[in-house]
C-alpha cells in the first residue's frame, strides 16, 4: 500500500500519462522498497521524499524503462534498525518488490546491507555514512550513493592541512559517525602535516549537548583551530554558546556536513561566518543540470532543494540507469552486475558518477567552500566540487579493508 | 582555574533548567503518583508555543521586552491549561486502575503529540529569539559567559522559593503536602482531591511549560526535545526523592556540576553519566537524597490483585485452540507473515518475563531490555567473535542474561516501587552505553551483523517452529512457577513483607531470584529476536524498548497471567500494522491506547476476565 505522499505522486504520474502525446508506459511495474527514518528524522527526510517521489514521476513520464513503469512502495522504520529489517522482510516476501533502497542512519543501514547479502538481494543505500557500509562490512549486493565519513573528512583535511593551524580540538557527537569522523580527520590531517598536535576532544551525546559546558571545555584546551562534527539541535545550540562566549573568534572551525541547507539554514541570521564547510550551494549552484532539477523540484513542491533531495533524485537516477542497462531486467544478479561500474548523471549538474566495482561505493562528490551570511541567512562561498574518486583510498587498500569473495 | 569557576557556572544553568522541569514532574508524582511519561511533551509544547508567540507578535511589540517575557509566560499558562484538560479528560478516570497503568495513558499523549506538534510546526528546526535585555554577554574573570545563562542561575533558586511560599503559605500548598504524606487521609477531611489533582497538574504543566519556554534563547526547539529531557527529569525527581522539591534542586545541582566537570575529565561519559550517579545514589540511599519512606500507594481504590487460580477451562481449550493453529496454518503461511509470527512469539515471551516481576513479583522494571539485549548479544558475541554454532549461541542467551539479572538485581530488589523501576532503569542504560561505546568488541551503535540462524533451520517456518517452542515452554514455565510453591511465596511478599517474613519466607532472596528467573526469560526472547533479525544493535536495550515491554504488560493488564500475551500480541500487532498502513501511525496509534485505557481500565485481559465473570455471576 502506498502511503499519502506516494499515492499523490502516482496520481500525479497517471494524469500525466492520460496525456496525449506521452507513451504509454506498459508490461508490469518495477517496484522499489524504500525504508528510511521518516517518523523519526523528518526535517532531513521530507526534503528527501518529496525529490524521490519527483524523480519517479519524471522516468515515467518519459514512458518507464523500456515501457515498466516505476514504483515506490514506502516504509517508515523509526529509526530502529531491527524495524527496518522486518520491513525489508515484508517488501521483499509481501510486496514482491525488485530492489531495496535507503536508509538514513549508518546502523539502519548496515542492518538492511546485511539482510540484502543474506537473502541476495539488492540494495541501493542514499544516506547512511559509515564507511563499514561499503568496506568491513560491505557485500556483493549493497551500494552505496553519498561520499562517505572518510570521504567528506579527506576532503576537509586537504583544506584543513593549509591553513596555520597548529593545535586542533574536536567535538562530535558520542557515536559511530561522529567518532569515525574524528579518527580519519586525525589520521589524515596528521599525515599530511605532521606536526600538528590534537588538544582536547569533546563528545556530547547526539541530540543532548550541554552547549555551555561543551563550548567552555573546549575554550579552555586553546586552540587554533576547531574540528567540528556536531549537527542539527547540536549544532545550532553548539554554535549560539560559541558565539556568546567568542569561541570562534581568531580561530578557524572546520566542519562536516554544515554547508548543507539542511543544517544551515535553521541557524539562520545566527549562522557562523567563515567555517570551512562541505555542503551544497543550492542557490549558487547554475550548472545546466542543476538548474532544470532545482527549477522542476520548486514547480513540484514550491520550496527550494535540499542535500537530501539531491540524494533521493540521484538514487532513483541511478536505479533508473541500471534498469536501463539490464533492459528492465529485474533478476538480482544481473542488476548487481548492472551496478557495478554504473554511470549516471547527478541533479549536481557535474557530469556522470560511478559506482565503482572495487567497493559498491558512488564516486558523488561534495562541496567544498566557507560559510557566508547572505540576506539574513547562512549560505556558501568560495566553492568548488569535489570529486568523490578523488578522495578515497587507493584501490588495493580498499581491497584490505573489504571482505572479499 | 578561573575556567574552572566558569564551569561551575554552566553547572549551574543546566542546573537550573532541569530543575525546572523536574520541578512540575516531582509536584505531580507527590500528589497522584503517576509516572508522567508526557511531562516532557509538555516541555517541548511549552518552547513550541513560546517560539510562535514570540516570534508572530505584532508591529510594536516583536522585539521588545514586554513582548518576548509576556510570550515566555503565556506559552507556559498555556501548556498548563492543556496539562489541566489531559488530566480532566482523561486521567481522572484512571486514578483507580492499578499502579503504572496510567504511565500507558501517558505514553498515549506523547505519541499523539510528537505528530501534533510536527503537523503544527513542521519537521525543521526552530531557532528562537534571543531575549531582550540579556542578549550578549558579561565579562567574569576574564572570561565571557552570557547573560543570558546567569539569569537562567537565578531563576532556579527564584522558582524554588516561589514553591516553597506556595506549599508553606497558602491554603492550597498546605493540602497538596498533606495529599502527597497521605492521600486517603485528606480526602476523607472532606477536601475534594479531583479539584486539588486537576489543580496540581496545572501548576505542573506550567512549570515544564516555563522550562520549555526559557530554553528558546539558548536552544533550538525541534521534535526530539520530548523524549530528550524525560529521562534526565526522572532521575533529577529519583535522585532528589520522590515528591520532594529540595531534593529535586539538590539533584539538579548534582547533576548539572557533575556533568559540567565530568567532560572535562572523560569526555565521552556524557551517555551514562546522569544513570551513574542515579545508580550510586541509589545504591547509597534507597529514597533519593531527601525522600521518605512512603507506604506503598496502589492506586487510591485499586483492589488488591486478585489470587492465583487453576486456569479456567474456556481459557485452556482456547489455548490448545489456538495452538493448534499455530501448528497448522503456518505452512500456508507466506514468509512475512511468519516471520511476524515469529517477532509476536518473541514479544510474548518477553512481556511475560516482565509481568512475572511486575504482577506476581510486584516489583516494576524500567530497564528489563537490558536482559532481552544480554540475551541477543550473548548470541551474538559467541557468533562474532567464537563463530559458535546457533545452538550454543541460544544457550548463551539465558546465561548471559540471567547473570546480569543476579547481578543488577541484587541491587534492585532492595527497594521498592518507583524508586526500584528507576534503578533497573540505570542499570539498564549503563548496560547499553557498554554496548553502545565498547566498539572494539560490541561494535557499538553500528552493532553486530551475520547472526543468522544454522542451516537446519534457515527457513522461516522452521525457525517459527524453533521459537513458538522456546518462547511457549518459557512462557508456560513462568505461568507454572507462579502456581509454584516458589511462586505462592513471590506472592506472599508482594501482599505482605511483614507476615510473609514472619512465616520464614526470605523476600529479598525470593525477589532476587524472581528477578533473575525473568532475565533470563527475556535473554531467551533477546537471543531468538537476534537471529531472527540476523543482527544485534544497542537499540535493542534502549530505553524504547524497556517502554514498548512495559506498555504490553500494562495495555494486557498486570493483574492477569494471561495479560502480558494479549498485551504483547496487540501492542506489537497494532504497531506493525499501523507503520504499514500510515505515515501517521503515532497519531493513530497513541488515540488508540488512550481509548483503550479509557474503556479498559483494567488491560484487555482484565476487560475479557471482567466479561467472563459478571456473565457467570
Amino acid at each position: 500500500m502506498a502511503t499519502e505522499i506516494g499515492r499523490r505522486g502516482i496520481l500525479a504520474g497517471a494524469t500525466l500519462l492520460a496525456t496525449p502525446g506521452l507513451v504509454r508506459a506498459q508490461g508490469e511495474a518495477i517496484r522499489i522498497g524504500e525504508i528510511n527514518s521518516y517518523t523519526a528524522q523528518p526535517a532531513f527526510l521530507a526534503p528527501y521524499r518529496n525529490a524521490w517521489v519527483l524523480a519517479v514521476e519524471q522516468v515515467n513520464a518519459a514512458g518507464g524503462i523500456n515501457g515498466r513503469r516505476l514504483e515506490t512502495v514506502f516504509r517508515d522504520d523509526a529509526g530502529r534498525p531491527e524495524d527496518a529489517v522486518r520491513h525489508a522482510g515484508e517488501l521483499v516476501n509481501a510486496e514482491r518488490v525488485h530492489l531495496l533502497a535507503g536508509g538514513f542512519l549508518s546502523n539502519v543501514g548496515l542492518a538492511i546491507g546485511d539482510f540484502a547479502r543474506q537473502n541476495r538481494r539488492l540494495f541501493v543505500a542514499s544516506e547512511p555514512l559509515t564507511d563499514a557500509l561499503v568496506w568491513a562490512q560491505g557485500n556483493r549486493y549493497t551500494f552505496r550513493l553519498r561520499p562517505s565519513t572518510y570521504m567528506q573528512a579527506a576532503m576537509l583535511v586537504e583544506e584543513a592541512a593549509k591553513l596555520p593551524a597548529r593545535r586542533w580540538a574536536t567535538v562530535a557527537p558520542n557515536y559511530e559517525y561522529g567518532q569515525s569522523a574524528v579518527r580519519w580527520f586525525k589520521e589524515l590531517l596528521t599525515r599530511a602535516k605532521p606536526d600538528v598536535q590534537f588538544v582536547g576532544d569533546q563528545f556530547p551525546a547526539l541530540g543532548r549537548i550541554d552547549a555551555g559546558a561543551t563550548v567552555q571545555a573546549l575554550a579552555s584546551t586553546t586552540p587554533d583551530a576547531i574540528f567540528n562534527v556536531t549537527f542539527g539541535a547540536d549544532l545550532t545550540n553548539f554554535v549560539r554558546q560559541g558565539n556568546t562566549r567568542g569561541l570562534f573568534e581568531r580561530r578557524r572551525v572546520v566542519s562536516v556536513l554544515t554547508g548543507e541547507p539542511e543544517y544551515l539554514l535553521p541557524l539562520g541570521d545566527e549562522a557562523p561566518e567563515n567555517w570551512i564547510v562541505t555542503g551544497y550551494p543550492w542557490e549558487d549552484l547554475n550548472t545546466p543540470g542543476h538548474v532544470t532539477f532545482r527549477d522542476a523540484y520548486r514547480q513540484r513542491w514550491n520550496e527550494a532543494p535540499r542535500l537530501g533531495s539531491v540524494v533521493a533524485y540521484d538514487t532513483v537516477s541511478a536505479i533508473a540507469a541500471m534498469l536501463r542497462k539490464t533492459g528492465a531486467n529485474t533478476e538480482t544478479e544481473g542488476m548487481v552486475e548492472a551496478m557495478r561500474g554504473l554511470s549516471f548523471p547527478t541533479a549536481f549538474g557535474t557530469g556522470d558518477v560511478t559506482f565503482r566495482a572495487v567497493d559498491h561505493q558512488s564516486t558523488l562528490g561534495a562541496y567544498v567552500g566557507r560559510t557566508a551570511l547572505r540576506n539574513g541567512r547562512g549560505t556558501m562561498v568560495d566553492w568548488r566540487y569535489a570529486d568523490g574518486a578523488r578522495y578515497l583510498p587507493a584501490d588495493e587498500v580498499v581491497r584490505g579493508l573489504r571482505p572479499q569473495g | 582555574m578561573e575556567d574552572l569557576l566558569i564551569q561551575a557556572l554552566n553547572g549551574l544553568a543546566s542546573a537550573s533548567s532541569l530543575f525546572l522541569v523536574a520541578s512540575g514532574l516531582t509536584v505531580i508524582f507527590g500528589v497522584s503518583r503517576i509516572v508522567n511519561f508526557a511531562h516532557g511533551s509538555f516541555y517541548m509544547l511549552g518552547a513550541y508555543l513560546g517560539w510562535t508567540l514570540v516570534t508572530r507578535l505584532p508591529e510594536g511589540l516583536a522585539g521588545t521586552p514586554f513582548g518576548f517575557w509576556g510570550g515566555v509566560l503565556l506559552a507556559a499558562l498555556i501548556t498548563g491549561l492543556i496539562g489541566m484538560v489531559v488530566e480532566m479528560l482523561l486521567l481522572r478516570r484512571i486514578y483507580g486502575s492499578p499502579e503504572l497503568f496510567q504511565l500507558l495513558a501517558t505514553f498515549g499523549v506523547v505519541l499523539v503529540v510528537q505528530d501534533l506538534a510536527l503537523m503544527a510546526w513542521g519537521p525543521q528546526d526552530l531557532l528562537g529569539p534571543r531575549a531582550p535585555l540579556l542578549r550578549g554577554s558579561t565579562d567574569l574573570l576574564g572570561l565571557r559567559f552570557p547573560r543570558y545563562e546567569l539569569f537562567l542561575i537565578c531563576v532556579g533558586p527564584v522558582v524554588l522559593g516561589l514553591l516553597w511560599l506556595l506549599f508553606h503559605r497558602t491554603r492550597w500548598g498546605r493540602l497538596v503536602r498533606a495529599a502527597t504524606q497521605d492521600r486517603e487521609m485528606v480526602s476523607a477531611l472532606g477536601i475534594d482531591q479531583r479539584r486539588l489533582f486537576t489543580g496540581v497538574f496545572f501548576l505542573g504543566s506550567l512549570l515544564a511549560g516555563l522550562g520549555g519556554a526559557l530554553q528558546l534563547p539558548r536552544e533550538s526547539v525541534n521534535l526530539h526535545m520530548d523524549l530528550a529531557i524525560i529521562t534526565e527529569a526522572f532521575v533529577v525527581v529519583v535522585v532528589g526523592g520522590l515528591g520532594s522539591l529540595g531534593g529535586a534542586f539538590l539533584a539538579a545541582l548534582l547533576i548539572g556540576e557533575l556533568h559540567a566537570f565530568g567532560i572535562l575529565i572523560l569526555p565521552k561519559i556524557t551517555l551514562v553519566l546522569v544513570f551513574l550517579v542515579m545508580a550510586v545514589v541509589l545504591v547509597v540511599r534507597p529514597h533519593g537524597l531527601l525522600g521518605r519512606a512512603s507506604a506503598p500507594v496502589r492506586g487510591a481504590a485499586a483492589a488488591p490483585d486478585p489470587p492465583v487460580g487453576p486456569t479456567p477451562r474456556p481459557l485452556v481449550i482456547a489455548g490448545f485452540a489456538a495452538l493448534a493453529l499455530l501448528i497448522v496454518v503456518p505452512p500456508f503461511l507466506r514468509d512475512y507473515e511468519v516471520s511476524i509470527l515469529v517477532d509476536l512469539a518473541v514479544f510474548v515471551l518477553f512481556a511475560a518475563s516482565l509481568h512475572f516481576i511486575m504482577g506476581p513479583g510486584g516489583m516494576a522494571s524500567f530497564g528489563h531490555a537490558a536482559y532481552f539485549g544480554a540475551g541477543a548479544y550473548g548470541a551474538a558475541l559467541l557468533v562474532k567473535h567464537l563463530a559458535a554454532p546457533m545452538g550454543i549461541g541460544l544457550a548463551a542467551a539465558p546465561l548471559a542474561a540471567g547473570l546480569l539479572g543476579l547481578a543488577f538485581g541484587w541491587f534492585c530488589v532492595r527497594l521498592s516501587g518507583v524508586y526500584a523501576a528507576m534503578l533497573t532503569l540505570a542499570f539498564a542504560q549503563i548496560a547499553w552505553s557498554v554496548a553502545f561505546q565498547w566498539v572494539e568488541v560490541t561494535g557499538g551503535d553500528n552493532g553486530i551483523l551475520g547472526v543468522w540462524p544454522a542451516a537446519w533451520a534457515n527457513t522461516k517456518l522452521v525457525y517459527f517452529y524453533l521459537t513458538l517452542a522456546l518462547c511457549l515452554g518459557g512462557t508456560l514455565l513462568l505461568r507454572r512457577v507462579v502456581r509454584a510453591p516458589f511462586g505462592m511465596a513471590l506472592r506472599a511478599q508482594r501482599d505482605s513483607t511483614l507476615r510473609a517474613e514472619a512465616i520464614g519466607i526470605d523476600g529479598f532472596r525470593i525477589r532476587w531470584l524472581a528477578f533473575a528467573l525473568a532475565a533470563a526469560m527475556a535473554g531467551i526472547a533477546g537471543g531468538l529476536f537476534a537471529y531472527a533479525k540476523g543482527s544485534v544493535f544497542p537499540t535493542y536495550l534502549a530505553i524504547s524498548r524497556s517502554v514498548d515491554a512495559l506498555l504490553m504488560v500494562l495495555l494486557g493488564g498486570v493483574q492477569t497471567l494471561s495479560g502480558p500475551i494479549l498485551g504483547a500480541i496487540g501492542f506489537a500487532g497494532m504497531q506493525e500494522q499501523l507503520m504499514r498502513a500510515s505515515d501517521l501511525w503515532r497519531l493513530i496509534m497513541g488515540g488508540v491506547i488512550i481509548a483503550l485505557v479509557l474503556f479498559f481500565p483494567q488491560g484487555l485481559a482484565g476487560a475479557v476476565r471482567r466479561l467472563w465473570e459478571g456473565r457467570r455471576a
